[in-house]
């Protein structure tokens, strides 16, 4: 046995699950998987993942936090439903995966890079600013997510269709200053500032 | 017996009168066959024609009757009369269902019908009606060997139903080793937790029946005899002797434990806490609820289950096959330890997670749901570490080698049968000098050996799913985990079966008919002494040992242990063995009465045997679908392949048969032949066949021997084309005369 990849931890002692349990949404669901497969076999993207689903459980089991949490698996997750549909063991596997990867947001863990993950907290601050998704400076955060030069030529790339878009009226330029939003964006913010001031005390005592 | 007087009755119905010319036929009856009396009929299986039969078996005194009409496997209710021999020609199936309707095929096809009449006569004619097995006798009484689980159950169903039994255990105690176990794996709906073991009760209910006698500490030293009338000696610890007699025997003797001592890589005898499932099951009934501690001392914190240990494995002195019950088992003994405190670690490592039955499943969600931990993997080794022992094992899922610290390994080692002795291996005493073994289960007096034979593995399983309780020695009926690996809900289930076969096999012996698969078949085989010449072929060759020998090397047939599938016919040289209704003549001068045309007409003759178990049904099914074959066929049923006698082939080809086609059931370890080993042993004889080819100067192709399924619809016609056409490649048979 090349002792290099012999993993000398206290594994499979089911301390990493129960924080799983406790911790992550579906998390009391990992223990019952009985690694048949289907659901990595089911996965439309589950050939790009590092650890497919069926596999993320077993690392739990066998206590992998630090390999599970830094993991950009789950956020590959495109919530398809087909392995939910198809588990025989009826484990919400997307609703673990998005449980993971924002417990392993929340704890710093996540991978910084991850473009999911970059798009989410895009997506996130532009609809809490005004209660809306602003289409057009979500659009332009996006061109501009791997840097200026990156941005400029993919804004560039894509201006035909913005003035097409300009001509037929799809697009507001004006939405770029400002933009439209809900009544209330305050009352939204501080139901948020609420949510998440609940979710810390859960997670603490957990 | 009265004189032979033949009724031939042929039947227009079904499409036969439109088809082939009844006249001619009743002709053939009359005049070729020397029927008695010939009659036709529209409809032979109406209440009319049935009725016309009876009245001339009452008023004419017919007893053969030979119908020609439909298969022997069609309309058997309507023709069924008794005390008279019966033949079927088979010129519905047989004839007019495989043949074109068209002008040019008519003659052929005629000629066809033709024969079979004729055959159908000449059958009756060297047919007896069948007479009662004279040894024929009733003894009500059950013996089931093995007071376990299986055993203590089979009683039990057998003295419902109003059977006495006598149980024989070798130990001092009921139980076997179910009577080791804290708790059993759950029976019930929710299968959530494990229940009582359910042995207690068992020998309560045993102890309560008036019915049932119960010899503890005894062996069995001899049994002799065949159902109905088995003697058997009970012996004792202290070596008293009782001869009880039995009608049927139960062998319930079960399994004992896979000796761990050849697993020391997985730790076994080099750490004390390193134990088999049987052990911990005996630790915690020892424990008895208290807290579970290592052989040191120290409580069991961590408890690591290693699946398949020395089993499914083809490394040498390991167990090939799978046990069946020990995934089960490791979860129920994980559970022990979680159901006591949760926090104790439990990781069962398997590499199948196998837990059949209808909750096993459920059981082992139920694990899950209590935190036992299931990893995929396999454990190459188990050493003593610092702190308690190291397993280390190859995780498949995530396919590393990871080493996982243990308080306790528990080893899932497969179950053995304790079947006795190997009787390929251990020959039978010479007659006169039998002596008891104390390794053989039953001692049996048979000819063939001590005990029941194998079918694999040491396990006494008969055909798993035709006829699962069959053993190759008729009323003795073996169930639980030494007829095949099972566990305890399979056991019980097993051992009611197993009660039920008992007593029909009583029932059966008692008015002198065959169990299966002749079931209710009257005749039994005779042999004429005389002309014996002591070869022992019969006696050896018999799938089912029935077949003793006396003191001057004469076979003794017993009757009831006889299966009658003819396979002592086949074997005898001097063909002196043979059955009232089945026998060297019945069938030979079936195929020598055939009619050969002369070489110039240019119509080759197939003489097909074929086994009335899997090739005569495929070949009336195929007739069914109207799937055609050759006119030049002329089929015989055959009780089995092993029932050919060698001179039905050399009197075939000498009497002009341009092929022979022999059609019996798959032999060998996935058998499907009803007698076990009669396919097998026939096809050992007709190895031979090719000197007999060589010695008449024919060639090989003419004779052909398959393995037929009762599924080769489609194939088992085609076999029958295909000998067509060899015969038209290697041209006539030289020798019609
Ligand atoms: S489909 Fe369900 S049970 Fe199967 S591996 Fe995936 S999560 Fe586990
Ligand atoms: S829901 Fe997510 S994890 Fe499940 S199959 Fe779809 S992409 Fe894969
Ligand atoms: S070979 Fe068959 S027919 Fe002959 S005695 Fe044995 S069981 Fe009976």
């Amino acid at each position: 046995m090349g002792d290099m990849n012999v993993v000398k931890v206290e594994a499979y002692r089911n301390s990493f699950l129960k924080e799983v349990e406790a911790n992550v949404e579906g998390g009391q669901w990992v223990k019952m998987c009985m690694q048949c497969g289907v659901c990595s076999g089911s996965c439309p993207l589950g050939s790009a993942w590092d650890h497919p689903p069926q596999e993320l459980f077993m690392m739990i089991r066998a206590g992998k936090r630090e390999e599970v949490l830094t993991s950009s698996s789950m956020w590959m997750c495109t919530s398809c439903y087909n392995c939910i549909v198809r588990c025989p063991r009826d484990l919400p596997i997307t609703h673990i995966m998005h449980g993971l990867a924002h417990y392993a947001e929340r704890l710093g863990l996540a991978p910084k890079n991850q473009p999911t993950r970059k798009f989410a907290k895009l997506f996130w601050n532009n609809l809490v600013k005004k209660g809306r998704v602003n289409e057009l400076k979500l659009g332009v955060a996006l061109y501009f997510m791997n840097g200026l030069v990156e941005g400029i030529k993919t804004a560039l790339k894509m201006a035909p269709l913005g003035l097409n878009m300009l001509k037929t009226k799809r697009m507001n330029p004006l939405e770029y200053v400002g933009g439209h939003g809900i009544k209330d964006a305050a009352g939204l913010q501080a139901i948020l500032k609420k949510a998440r001031a609940i979710e810390l005390a859960k997670a603490k005592k957990a | 017996m009265a004189d032979v007087k033949i009724g031939a009755y042929i039947c227009k119905g079904c499409g036969i009168g439109e088809r082939l010319d009844a006249k001619q036929m009743m002709q053939v009856a009359s005049r070729d066959a020397k029927a008695h009396l010939v009659r036709e009929h529209e409809f032979l299986c109406n209440a009319e024609g049935v009725q016309m039969i009876k009245n001339d078996i009452a008023n004419e005194g017919v007893n053969r009757v030979a119908i020609c009409a439909c298969s022997r496997r069609s309309k058997t209710d309507a023709f069924n009369f008794e005390g008279v021999a019966i033949t079927r020609g088979n010129i519905r199936e047989g004839v007019i269902w495989v043949r074109p309707n068209t002008e040019e095929a008519r003659e052929t096809t005629q000629e066809m019908a033709e024969d079979y009449v004729r055959m159908a006569v000449i059958e009756a004619k060297f047919m007896t009606p069948p007479s009662k097995n004279t040894e024929a006798k009733y003894d009500r009484t059950i013996l089931v060997v093995g007071g376990g689980v299986s055993g203590m159950t089979s009683a039990i169903e057998a003295a419902k139903a109003g059977y006495p039994v006598h149980i024989v255990e070798k130990a001092s105690a009921l139980g076997g080793n179910a009577a080791n176990f804290l708790r059993r794996v759950p029976q019930k709906s929710p299968y959530a937790n494990p229940e009582d073991s359910g042995v207690a009760g068992l020998i309560k209910a045993i102890q309560a029946d008036s019915k049932i006698k119960v010899h503890l500490n005894s062996t069995i030293t001899r049994t002799s005899g065949a159902p109905g009338r088995f003697a058997v000696d009970i012996t004792t610890e202290s070596g008293a002797t009782a001869t009880e007699h039995f009608g049927a025997i139960v062998q319930a003797t079960g399994f004992h434990d896979y000796d761990a001592n050849k697993l020391p890589e997985l730790g076994y005898g080099k750490s004390p806490n390193v134990v088999t499932q049987l052990e911990l099951e005996k630790m915690a009934k020892a424990a008895n609820g208290a807290v579970l501690k290592t052989k040191d001392g120290k409580e069991i914190k961590s408890v690591v289950f290693v699946q398949c240990a020395g089993q499914r494995s083809s490394k040498e002195g390991h167990l090939p096959y799978c046990s069946g019950h020990c995934c089960s088992t490791s979860i129920k003994q994980a559970m022990y330890f979680k159901d006591q405190n949760p926090t104790i670690d439990t990781n069962v490592i398997y590499s199948d997670l196998r837990t059949p039955g209808t909750g096993g499943e459920e059981f082992y969600r139920s694990g899950q749901r209590k935190g036992v931990t299931f990893t995929k993997g396999v454990v190459s080794e188990v050493v003593n570490g610092s702190d308690g022992l190291d397993v280390k094992f190859k995780d498949l899922i995530l396919n590393q080698d990871v080493v996982e610290k243990a308080d306790l390994v528990v080893l899932a080692t497969g179950m053995i049968a304790n079947s006795g002795v190997n009787i390929d291996e251990v020959k039978q005493d010479e007659p006169g000098e039998w002596k008891s073994s104390p390794e053989s289960v039953l001692n049996l007096s048979y000819r063939q050996g001590k005990d029941i034979p194998l079918l694999k593995h040491g396990f006494n399983d008969s055909h798993f799913i035709c006829f699962p309780y069959e053993t190759r020695r008729t009323g003795i009926y073996t169930t639980g985990p030494v007829r095949r690996p099972m566990d305890l809900l399979q056991a019980q289930e097993d051992a009611t079966g197993a009660a039920l076969k008992a007593i029909q096999s009583i029932e059966s012996a008692a008015q002198g008919l065959a169990v299966h698969p002749r079931v209710g078949d009257l005749s039994f085989p005779s042999f004429r002494r005389e002309g014996c010449t002591q070869c022992k072929r019969c006696t050896v060759e018999c799938p089912f040992g029935a077949i003793d020998e006396d003191e001057q090397r004469f076979p003794v047939f017993n009757e009831s242990r006889c299966r009658r599938c003819g396979t002592c016919m086949g074997a005898c040289p001097v063909r002196v063995i043979s059955f009232e209704n089945y026998s060297v003549d019945t069938v030979g001068q079936q195929l020598k009465n055939i009619n050969i045309p002369e070489e110039f007409e240019e119509k080759p003759r197939i003489l097909v045997l074929a086994c009335e178990n899997d090739a005569y049904p495929a070949l009336d099914m195929a007739a069914m679908r109207k799937i055609e074959y050759s006119a030049w066929a002329r089929i015989i049923p055959v009780r089995c392949l092993g029932s050919v006698n060698l001179i039905w082939l050399t009197d075939a080809l000498n009497s002009g048969y341009d092929g022979v086609v022999m059609m019996g059931c798959q032999k060998g370890e996935n058998y499907q032949c009803h007698f076990v080993k009669g396919s097998e042993i026939a096809q050992v004889r007709m190895s031979k066949v090719d000197d007999t080819l060589k010695t008449l100067n024919l060639e090989v192709e003419r004779v052909a021997t398959y393995e037929v399924a009762i599924t080769d619809i489609e194939r088992a016609p085609r076999l029958i084309n295909d000998m067509a056409e060899a015969v038209k490649k290697v041209g006539l048979s030289p020798f019609k005369f």
